[in-house]
């Protein structure tokens, strides 16, 4: 197991975020985890990456807890929510690939960029791109130090249908020919079910976890989180 | 009220101090910007103010004192921030506002001041003494060398803080580093510009240069250039006309962000932005 998971509980101001989630990810999964708004992905995600530190229960990666060491983060590439990047920061993608390389190896910041195929833009200013291709762009930075997996944390919203095929595209390779575990948050039940060979639905508890067919074949589960989706909705509003 | 204005044998003195405290304010200064703390250099100041108030009153020499206040103030003060999660302008105006209340009362408190000693810090002064000129050197050397060996994390903290967390760059350490290395650039530069217009120093070079640099490197450059141009033309003004030196730095250095917007906006200078936007149309 890359990462294992057990009985994470969290609570914000005792209001209950996640509550006993346990599981695994193994090398190569594609986990897609689907959940409606306020169900508990990005904090999940928050405790992963030790960004929040106040739960219960054990993350660990490649076997150690994270509690006990932050060395483990080298290994993980994040790509986080829409990216808020100020029109005028004064970047070009080849340096937000770069800052957050352990090395100075530049043929490693090509490989990457050319991964993403944003090579032939790599002096142009990060702030000038498309939501879509900055996007990408934070892909290439979580690829740089080559990680032996991916998080990232609904990673489309907001992004065109063009760029979005693109990005879904990207992880998929990576996935198959890179062998690069992947772990994504999603709102889009139909990408989940075309490219994560595995599922996790989560609502504040995890509710399955397993095969992504098997999840899609049944019919009971789907009409349970199409249920818990709506009424997380009708909460919210 | 006395203002010193450069004179021909300071010249040399005045240069060589000028371009090194221009060097470091502006690459300082371009991380202060960019986290929009542009205000930040100016809060030191005065709080640094209120150290230099407290040297004179407990008359020991008061450069040091000043600058242990305000890093501990600043340091201080970002902790109760990050604790309380209260707003970085308003972390600026408590740090400006304390400084310069403590130094007023101080200054009155002491006997026998000599007013100099307090104009000097405010408004800025001619620096001639050696001592103090290779103080300058030595400090603007370390702090360019921590800023070289840093700026990669420096820079992925100032960008996304999230991310870099997440990247596990020890963010929070960042930040105290910066407002030490800010700190210390306020003190050696206090005696170039004065605490009432250092903030020129850190602000104005680096705005500049945002309208042009594409790249991080190429911004600091620039910056840098603008920093040292305002600065050494404002000494020869200064000298040619008799006027106050720190006034005709900052003038300068207002002078330069002027030209820039105008360079800008009639499109003279083609920048990375607009070469990008043209090359996908």
């Amino acid at each position: 197991m890359i990462v294992d998971i057990e009985k994470l509980s969290v609570d914000y101001a005792g209001i209950k975020a996640l509550e006993d989630v346990s599981f695994g990810i193994a090398e190569g999964d594609f986990l897609g985890i689907i959940g409606p708004n306020g169900a508990g992905k990005s904090t999940l995600f928050r405790c992963m990456l030790g960004l929040h530190t106040q739960y219960d229960g054990t993350i660990k990666f490649f076997d150690q807890d994270i509690r006990d060491s932050k060395r483990y983060l080298s290994q993980i590439g994040f790509v986080p929510q829409k990216p808020v990047v100020d029109r005028n920061f004064p970047a070009t993608i080849r340096e937000i690939v770069s800052m957050s390389q352990n090395s100075n190896d530049s043929k490693k910041v090509e490989e990457a960029l050319q991964k993403v195929w944003m090579h032939e833009m790599a002096d142009r200013r990060i702030g000038d791109l498309s939501v879509g291709q900055q996007q990408r762009v934070f892909i290439a930075k979580a690829l740089v130090n080559s990680p032996k997996i991916l998080v990232l944390d609904e990673p489309v919203t907001g992004i065109d249908v063009y760029n979005k095929d693109l990005f879904f595209q990207i992880l998929g390779e990576l996935n198959a020919r890179e062998k690069i575990s992947i772990i994504w948050s999603s709102h889009d039940l139909d990408a989940v079910e075309r490219l994560a060979n595995k599922v996790a639905c989560l609502n504040k508890t995890l509710f399955f976890h397993g095969i992504s067919e098997e999840f899609f074949s049944d019919d009971e589960m789907l009409k349970k989180y199409s249920e818990t989706s709506m009424q997380m909705h009708m909460h919210h509003h | 009220m006395t203002f010193e204005s450069v004179t021909y044998e300071s010249i040399p003195h005045a240069l060589i101090s000028g371009i090194a405290i221009s060097l470091v304010c502006s690459a300082v200064g371009l991380f202060l910007v960019l986290r929009r703390f542009s205000l930040f250099g100016d809060a030191l100041a005065h709080s640094a103010f209120g150290g230099v108030a407290f040297g004179l009153f407990i008359g020991i020499y008061p450069l040091w004192i000043a600058c242990s206040v305000a890093i501990l103030s600043a340091l201080g003060l970002t902790k109760i921030r990050q604790k309380f999660d209260i707003s970085s302008d308003a972390i600026v105006a408590i740090l400006l506002a304390t400084g310069l209340g403590a130094g007023i009362i101080l200054v009155s408190l002491t006997d026998d001041l000599d007013i100099h000693d307090i104009e000097e810090f405010l408004f800025g002064s001619v620096i001639v003494d050696t001592q103090n000129i290779v103080t300058i050197l030595a400090m603007s050397g370390i702090i360019l060398a921590i800023l070289f060996f840093t700026y990669k994390k420096l820079l992925y903290s100032t960008f996304s803080e999230e991310q870099a967390k997440a990247s596990g760059i020890p963010v929070d350490k960042m930040g105290y580093l910066l407002i030490a290395i800010a700190g210390v650039t306020v003190i050696i530069s206090m005696q170039l510009v004065g605490v009432l217009l250092i903030s020129a120093l850190f602000v104005l070079p680096n705005v500049s240069s945002m309208l042009y640099g594409r790249s991080f490197k190429q911004t600091m450059i620039l910056s840098m250039c603008f920093a040292v141009s305002a600065t050494v033309s404002g000494i020869f003004i200064s000298y040619q006309f008799d006027i106050a030196q720190s006034g005709c730095v900052v003038l300068v250095a207002a002078a330069i962000f002027i030209g820039s917007l105008i360079v800008k906006s009639s499109g003279l200078v083609k920048t990375a932005g607009i070469v990008a936007k043209a090359r996908r149309n």
